[in-house]
């Protein structure tokens, strides 16, 4: 009995794991023309992670950077071609041109610190 | 009074709210309206102003807010300084990391040498049970001083639905603990047999981890030497000469069109060309090339190299962003962090690693409870905390990175510009190498070396109608004949109705005679009788010269040949090529004996003669449908077209000029040495990566594994969580180790 209470609990815990790691779909923070938004890189994350953005508008990214590990060095747009370096307690501006529909991800070096940009 | 105000600057400005190009023209206005700015050039596209000139920021962002914008500063914080704040930063942070891992090992040794000599590390006696809840508040304790930022970065990242190497050590170090606690405080709860307290495990974990990290600050520190030498480069100060007074003044402040003064022994400050003085240069930093170049009158200088000898006065031309030793550090820089196709897998195995790690560590621990004996709590415990702890997304994240950082500067170093990771890893890849021949395998400055008459005319006359018609000619076998007329003293005369038959020649008229200058087809073509002369030409031919035939009214006149020095170290080069396995082809629109001689001089047996330039893309394109990988190398000008149609064009022997937006690879220096230093340098980057990634993958799919026991049923081993900590936290130290090997790798010797 015990070990079957053991088993389920086991086996919800991975069905959240999967869930609240893959599956849920965290919500945007939405940004228009011409918008400035502030990313704080701290403890691991991207403050905020979510930017949704209309399709052929321009934003600009600040990025301030208060984690000291070297993992928080570098920001990386794969798709955009485009990888900065972040000084830490300073703000890394980054100008994003227009672009088209899709999802963005921005990432640092090893993919700890995740992001993406969605634009719609 | 001084054309230039004693603190003239040059600013920039972010402008926010200009949505049309009508208001360029409103803000460059409003700023030309404060007092002190000379000059204000707004770029729509960017939506920033430069603004030149003594004015304060205050008061040009407060005229910008005026005309109804937003307008905020940019900082241009020199990159010396940018780096050195770093340095400082990381030196801070490894102390940091260095004391939380002495004091988290300053508790863990002693409770696991402890262990490991035979103390009891179990719950039975009330005494014990005082004595592990003491050690387990001080390992607490620990855990907030030297893995705080673990915890903070897990619970972060869990509340952002995304999990990173934090949320594996806080998983770990969190249940290996808390089991520990549930120990101490409800021991009749657990079976006898898995009463065991892991206090040591987490503290040792702690220190262990923070041991790695401190040694991979440390080691990618060294990863970025390249870009800290050449940063090094740039000048500090310039002496500046206004008004006739001559003064050290901050780089930064340096206006194109200022005359500086730079004396042996100093570095060039920016960009610019000698207006007076003679001197060598030494542009080795800069170009790879070890011997200094001699610079007079009318000769450029770039910033970052050194004046050796005299002293000079030069003008500059290119300031700030735009010399080419900042084009340099820039490129070096985007190009360290772009990544080659190869590190893609190890991509998408990180977006995954640390939930599927998570899931494992559940599955290990519910096989153990489902299938282990009368302990098996304790070894679900110890075997779920393990795989947790030994997994390492680092050293995977890291493998390819780390390479291509030493690997692009290294690169640098040797006067080797590679533009991004995928012209890298293609570089490595290479099965034949097509070389251009002029400018390439030669100097590409031709020579006058034969004139051999068939008419009654003397060589001088000849060559003096030759010359007249070839002035109005950019080619360079053109260049060549004009060079050795006036080398003689000859005096030109005007040419008429010039005409440019491509790849074949060129027509003009001179002194009332009309004259043809071009290769043998141009004369069977043009009616001109040569049979008499073939085999004088096929002769010079093989000498390795090019043979042209001169006609006057459509009689030959004169064969003048020209010949393209060979550069020395090209038949050495090319033999590094083609020990390498690669397939090496010339190129050349020469006649066929020529570039059989030449090829032959040089060692090559295959090459394409009589190539027009429009088919240099084909001769590319062929050797692609053979099934080749092809590098082309050319001039990077006339040979665009082929080197983006090769899969890595390089450019060669562009000097300080970068030749950046043609090549995936540019070469700094004439020598081919540069070419076979690219490729040499890009395959022992790939290697690395291949070993990085190899070791990564074969750590974590080895060691996920064997943390979650699978050994023991077989030979009774269980791997401890303090081993799975320490190996994981040299995984990702080995790795950056092993990218910084790459530093002392010679290309010259491979």
């Amino acid at each position: 009995m015990n070990l079957l209470v053991i088993n389920i609990i086991g086996l919800v815990l991975i069905a959240l794991i999967i869930y609240w790691f893959w599956i849920y779909k965290p919500k945007n923070v939405r940004a228009k023309d011409q918008d400035i938004v502030k990313i704080i890189v701290e403890d691991g994350v991207y403050q905020p992670a979510h930017i949704s953005v209309p399709a052929e508008t321009e934003i600009t990214l600040e990025f301030e950077r208060k984690d000291e590990t070297p993992c928080a060095e570098m920001v990386i747009f794969p798709e955009l071609d485009i990888s900065e370096s972040l000084p830490i307690n300073k703000t890394k501006t980054i100008k994003l041109k227009k672009l088209k529909k899709g999802s963005y991800q921005f990432h640092c070096q090893m993919q700890m610190y995740k992001g993406e940009l969605h634009v719609v | 009074m001084s054309k230039h105000p004693s603190k003239l600057k040059t600013v920039e400005l972010n402008i926010e709210g200009a949505s049309c190009a009508s208001c360029v023209g409103k803000i460059e206005g409003a700023l030309k309206g404060v007092y002190g700015v000379e000059s204000a050039e707004m770029n729509f596209a960017d939506r920033t102003v430069t603004i030149k000139g003594s004015a304060n920021t205050d008061s040009m962002i407060e005229a910008v807010e005026n005309a109804g914008y937003q307008a905020s500063f940019i900082e241009n914080e020199s990159e010396s300084d940018a780096l050195e704040e770093k340095e400082q930063a990381s030196k801070a942070y490894y102390k940091r990391l260095m004391m939380q891992m002495w004091i988290a090992l300053g508790v863990g040794v002693p409770l696991m040498a402890y262990g490991l000599l035979g103390g009891a590390m179990t719950v039975t006696t009330n005494k014990e049970r005082i004595a592990w809840l003491i050690v387990g508040l001080v390992t607490l304790a620990i855990m907030y001083f030297s893995g705080k930022h673990f915890f903070t970065g897990a619970w972060k990242s869990f509340k952002n639905h995304s999990a990173n190497m934090d949320t594996l050590i806080a998983l770990g170090t969190g249940t290996a603990w808390l089991y520990s606690m549930v120990v101490v405080f409800f021991p009749d709860s657990i079976p006898e047999m898995a009463r065991h307290v892991y206090f040591e495990a987490t503290a040792m974990i702690i220190g262990l981890i923070n041991l790695g990290l401190a040694l991979e600050v440390r080691a990618r520190g060294r990863t970025s030497e390249a870009i800290k030498r050449l940063i090094g480069l740039q000048a500090k100060t310039a002496r500046v000469i206004r008004d006739g007074d001559e003064k050290d003044i901050p780089i930064e402040d340096v206006q194109k069109d200022d005359l500086l003064r730079v004396r042996p022994g100093e570095k060039i400050p920016v960009d610019g060309v000698v207006t007076e003085g003679k001197s060598s240069i030494d542009e080795s930093m800069l170009t790879g090339e070890p011997m200094p170049v001699e610079k007079e009158e009318g000769d450029e200088a770039s910033a970052g190299t050194i004046n050796k000898s005299g002293s000079i006065i030069f003008k500059a031309t290119r300031v700030g962003k735009d010399t080419a030793l900042a084009q340099i550090i820039k490129m070096v820089k985007q190009a360290q962090n772009s990544k080659p196709p190869i590190g893609r897998l190890a991509d998408i195995i990180a977006a995954y690693f640390v939930p599927t790690v998570m899931i494992i560590a559940v599955v290990t621990a519910l096989v153990w409870l489902n299938l282990g004996a009368q302990d098996a709590l304790a070894f679900a415990v110890v075997s779920a905390t393990t795989v947790l702890i030994i997994a390492c997304p680092c050293a995977l994240g890291l493998a390819t990175p780390m390479s291509v950082m030493v690997g692009v500067g290294k690169a640098a170093e040797a006067g080797v510009l590679i533009r991004n990771g995928e012209s890298l890893q293609s570089a490595s890849k290479i099965t034949a190498m097509v070389l251009d021949k002029t400018g390439t395998i030669t100097e590409g400055s031709p020579k006058v070396t034969d004139i051999v008459s068939f008419n009654d005319l003397s060589d001088d006359e000849n060559l003096k109608l030759a010359a007249s018609l070839e002035t109005g000619s950019e080619h360079p076998l053109a260049q060549a004949i004009v060079e050795s007329a006036k080398e003689k003293d000859i005096e030109l005369s005007k040419s008429s109705d010039f005409n440019s038959i491509a790849g074949h020649g060129v027509e003009a008229n001179v002194d009332g005679k009309h004259l043809y200058f071009g290769n043998e087809k141009l004369m069977r073509d043009q009616g001109v009788d040569i049979d008499h002369a073939v085999d004088k030409a096929q002769e010079l031919a093989g000498e390795a010269k090019t043979p042209m035939y001169f006609a006057i009214d459509k009689k030959l006149a004169a064969i003048i040949a020209v010949a393209d020095p060979i550069k020395e170290d090209s038949i050495e080069a090319i033999k590094r090529l083609q020990k390498s396995g690669i397939r090496v082809v010339m190129l050349t629109g020469d006649n066929k004996a020529t570039a059989k001689a030449v090829a032959k001089k040089v060692g090559i047996e295959e090459f394409f003669a009589e190539v027009l330039p429009e088919d240099k893309v084909n001769k590319v394109k062929e050797l692609q449908k053979e099934g080749e990988l092809v590098g082309m190398t050319g001039d990077g000008i006339n040979d665009a077209p082929a080197l983006a149609q090769a899969d890595v064009g390089f450019a060669i022997g562009t000097g300080t000029d970068v030749a950046i937006e043609s090549a995936d690879i540019t070469l700094m220096r004439g020598s081919l040495h540069g070419l076979a230093d690219a490729v040499a340098t890009s395959k022992a980057t790939l290697r690395n990566i291949k070993q990085n990634l190899f070791g990564a993958f074969i750590y974590n799919v080895a060691g996920i594994p064997i943390a979650a026991g699978l050994l023991y049923p077989f030979f009774g081993i269980l791997l401890s969580p303090v081993i799975a900590g320490a190996a994981m936290a040299f995984s990702s130290v080995t790795v950056v180790t092993n990218a910084n090997r790459l530093r002392f790798f010679k290309p010259k010797e491979h």
